[in-house]
């Protein structure tokens, strides 16, 4: 792919909008990186939703399994163990259950393997339910605090390695190898693709940032139970906002869910009575223009397909 | 014993033999049709030895190895490739990149990016596709779409190359290409299996030719041989056309 | 029966048919052929309503449809087969011949079409009960040209029905649609196989690149030195 100009202007940009986010507290009130934090959570399951299910077009939607995978090993190790670990206990934790989850439904596609991943949800959480209940004899659990600068610039952090690396992967052979497994999967196993290998490596590996999210999220809501960590809203949210900043490119998904979040904020704020309807009206009238998501207005004002 | 071997190949669709006890034997540097009415089993047979399908009975063997089981990437890397009946292509991926996958992925030993894409880039010379290499495959039209298939088996470096109706809706003119195109890829050492039902190339470039029909092998011969067989012309050909050239 | 008049057709913004003129008498069987990409099948996508024409007009029977949706055109006695078949594949034979004469309502009348088809086309008959996407590549053309047939139609126009056939398939195929025009039903028949299009039509027009660059008898097409260098290899 001829990067070129295109590479660098972004680079710079995308420095820039670092730089800016991190250096947000010392000239914003309080209260902003609260509000910033919940739209990087967004961000970063929504990346990391996009990082397989762009490409290989599998719709994923136990993202809230592994976002609450995170934020359990948050509240079970968070009082044992220092925080960095704790939070890579909780990515690593999500990792290998996403490793599991996919090896169990290879044999799956298309719907099947999305209402296999909704019913997964369902299940784990149901699961830590009776778990709690009867084994731990809790209901929910309380998490460690930690300072709300801390946690911004923990999901910071998080939001730029997942993008670092999704970045890193579409550049390399792995994204190509991805897409064409989203396009013709009996083909791409036909020119020496292992797509099994393929597909539980990078599941899993989108699942170790979700994890990762988690773990740092619980001790921002500091309360957490079944039902807040494996919150089956969770499985949808991140890919109505890749569908609607558009799996195209790579910066669709992050422009979703930064407009979305900002959006359901803003209304949410100003319209308490009205906020789900002209949520939802939005979401619909962009689709209908826009079927390729937000990206899809850069494509016709630019006109012309990159390729690599 | 050949480069590629199969053995009482069976394979049963429930209660439907799809192929059902197959024998052939094929030589390296061969270019062997399989032929017969649609339904006969060829892409079938095809999907056997590629391995997109296990096979029920019987064994297949390549280099004297047995391959009958094991997954199509495994399959592709030790050296066979294939195309498909329909233009099986990574629809949003650029011509160039269809190619530089299949050298990256496909080759029996791992390939450098920089090898691979000057490999992709000489394969492309060859099937004729190098103006379009950064075009979509989804907006080529039929022909190229082809060519691309073919250039994509190609770059997985295989000894042994699967043709399935890669001549179908081709015009006359088309159809000679690819015929050159397949006898330079046979004189590059590969051994070719081509299923076609266009019995002027099949006639023009096999050395030999297997029939099936219903899934069993119904003749097996020199295609002038075929082309007189009453049996075959009776289920496939039609006529004793064929004959003449 | 047919005028095509300076037909243009874009695909989004590019231009896939120029000016295109084309007309079928009745009874008539006619041939468009060229290689792929030339515009053949969005020539038929055109005239039987699927895709609507930038500028020309289309004229059957004496009216003019270019602006009516396709299932009207389909009523006043155009049946498109298209590449491929278009069949329902999990639909058995006689349901997807049954749908095929929907426009009639009369049940006599589709019963007795339905035999005539079955006559025309034994093997279906035979597999009646078998669902289509079972059916060999040869065996779905068939079912096509049969539903096809179904709507008792005054043109009939077929696009590649020996695409991928084997010959002797090929044979029998093109024998269905020889006794149809024997029948009488009038055919535009759309071909990649040029020796068999021009053995069969009366008149072909040779589309390139969305133009028609050659319309005549047969016999045109076969002296034309640019006609067997670029399509017959010849």
């Amino acid at each position: 792919m001829d990067y070129g100009k295109g590479l660098w202007t972004k680079s710079f940009f995308s420095s820039l909008l670092v730089l800016f986010l991190a250096t947000l507290p010392f000239y914003m009130p309080p209260y902003t990186p609260l509000a910033v934090t919940s739209i990087l959570m967004y961000v970063v399951l929504t990346v990391s939703w996009a990082m397989f299910c762009g490409p290989t077009r599998y719709m994923s939607l136990a993202t809230a399994t592994f976002f609450g995978v995170g934020m359990y090993t948050s509240a079970v190790l968070g009082e044992r163990l220092p925080f960095p670990v704790v939070v890579l206990c909780g990515s690593l934790g999500s990792f290998f259950i996403g490793l599991l989850t996919g090896y169990i439904c290879l044999r799956l596609r298309g719907f099947y393997f999305a209402i296999f991943t909704f019913g997964l949800n369902e299940l784990v959480r149901n699961f830590v339910l009776w778990w709690e209940g009867r084994v731990a004899h809790t209901v929910g659990r309380w998490v460690v605090l930690v300072d709300s600068l801390t946690i911004y610039y923990y999901m910071l952090a998080i939001v730029v390695l997942t993008v670092l690396v999704t970045f890193f992967i579409n550049r390399s052979k792995y994204g190509l190898i991805l897409l064409s497994i989203g396009e013709a999967e009996e083909a791409a196993s036909h020119i020496g693709i292992n797509v099994t290998r393929y597909r539980i490596v990078f599941f899993a590996l989108s699942c170790f940032f979700m994890g990762m999210a988690g773990a740092v999220m619980a001790t921002k809501w500091a309360y957490i139970d079944p039902r807040i960590a494996f919150n089956p809203v969770l499985n949808f949210t991140p890919v109505l906002m890749a569908l609607f900043g558009g799996v195209g490119k790579m910066y669709g998904p992050i422009v979703g869910a930064g407009i979305l979040t900002l959006a359901s904020e803003i209304l949410l704020s100003r319209f308490p009575y009205y906020y789900m309807l002209l949520y939802g009206s939005l979401f619909i009238v962009i689709i209908s223009f826009l079927p390729d998501g937000l990206v899809g207005l850069t494509g016709r004002w630019r006109r012309n397909r990159g390729t690599r | 014993m050949g480069i590629l071997e199969g053995e009482k190949v069976t394979k049963f669709f429930g209660g439907l033999a799809a192929v059902f006890d197959v024998d052939f034997d094929i030589d390296e540097g061969e270019i062997v049709g399989l032929i017969g009415p649609n339904g006969a089993g060829k892409t079938t047979l095809f999907n056997l030895i590629s391995g997109s399908l296990s096979t029920t009975g019987g064994e297949i063997r390549y280099q004297g190895k047995r391959i009958s089981n094991l997954k199509p990437h495994q399959i592709c890397r030790l050296g066979i490739a294939r195309t498909f009946q329909s233009v099986n292509l990574f629809g949003n991926i650029s011509v160039f990149d269809h190619v530089f996958l299949g050298s990256i992925c496909g080759t029996a030993s791992r390939t450098k990016a920089v090898d691979a894409r000057h490999k992709a880039a000489t394969i492309l010379e060859l099937v004729g596709l190098p103006a379009r290499k950064s075009e979509l495959a989804k907006n080529l039209p039929l022909g190229e779409q082809k060519r691309l298939e073919i250039g994509r088996a190609l770059a997985t470096e295989p000894r042994v190359l699967l043709l399935d109706e890669v001549m179908a809706g081709l015009t006359a003119t088309e159809l000679n290409s690819f015929t050159t195109l397949i006898r330079q890829i046979r004189s590059g050492g590969t051994t070719i299996l081509l299923v076609e039902h266009v019995m002027q190339a099949i006639m023009a470039i096999c050395d030999r030719i297997i029939v099936l029909h219903h899934g069993v092998k119904l003749a097996e011969g020199l295609p002038q041989e075929i082309a007189k067989n009453q049996k075959v012309i009776e289920v496939y050909l039609g006529t004793d056309a064929y004959a003449e050239r | 029966m047919l005028n095509v008049n300076r037909l243009s057709l874009f695909y989004g913004k590019i231009q896939v048919l120029w000016e295109v003129c084309l007309r079928i008498d009745e009874k008539e069987m006619v041939a468009v052929i060229g290689s792929n990409a030339s515009g053949k099948t969005s020539l038929l996508n055109a005239i039987s309503g699927l895709l609507t024409p930038s500028s020309g007009t289309v004229e059957f029977l004496g009216k003019g449809i270019v602006k009516m949706p396709a299932y009207r055109i389909a009523r006043l006695g155009i049946s498109h087969i298209p590449e491929g078949g278009g069949l329902f594949p999990d639909m058995k034979v006689s349901e997807n011949l049954e749908l095929g004469a929907y426009i009639h309502a009369g049940e006599k009348e589709k019963r007795e079409t339905l035999q005539r088809v079955y006559e025309i086309f034994p093997a279906l008959a035979a597999r009646a009960g078998q669902v289509a996407r079972t059916l060999s590549g040869g065996e779905r053309q068939m079912l096509a040209i049969g539903r096809g047939l179904m709507s008792k139609p005054r043109l009939c126009m077929l696009d590649e029905p020996s695409y991928a056939l084997s010959p002797l398939l090929v044979m029998e195929v093109f024998k269905a649609v020889r006794d149809l025009r024997d029948r009488g039903t009038t055919i535009l028949l759309v071909e990649q196989d040029i020796k068999r299009a021009l053995e069969m039509a009366d008149r072909a027009y040779l589309l390139e690149n969305g133009r028609v660059v050659l319309d005549g008898p047969r016999e045109l097409f076969l002296q034309s030195d640019h006609v067997r260098k670029a399509y017959l290899g010849l």
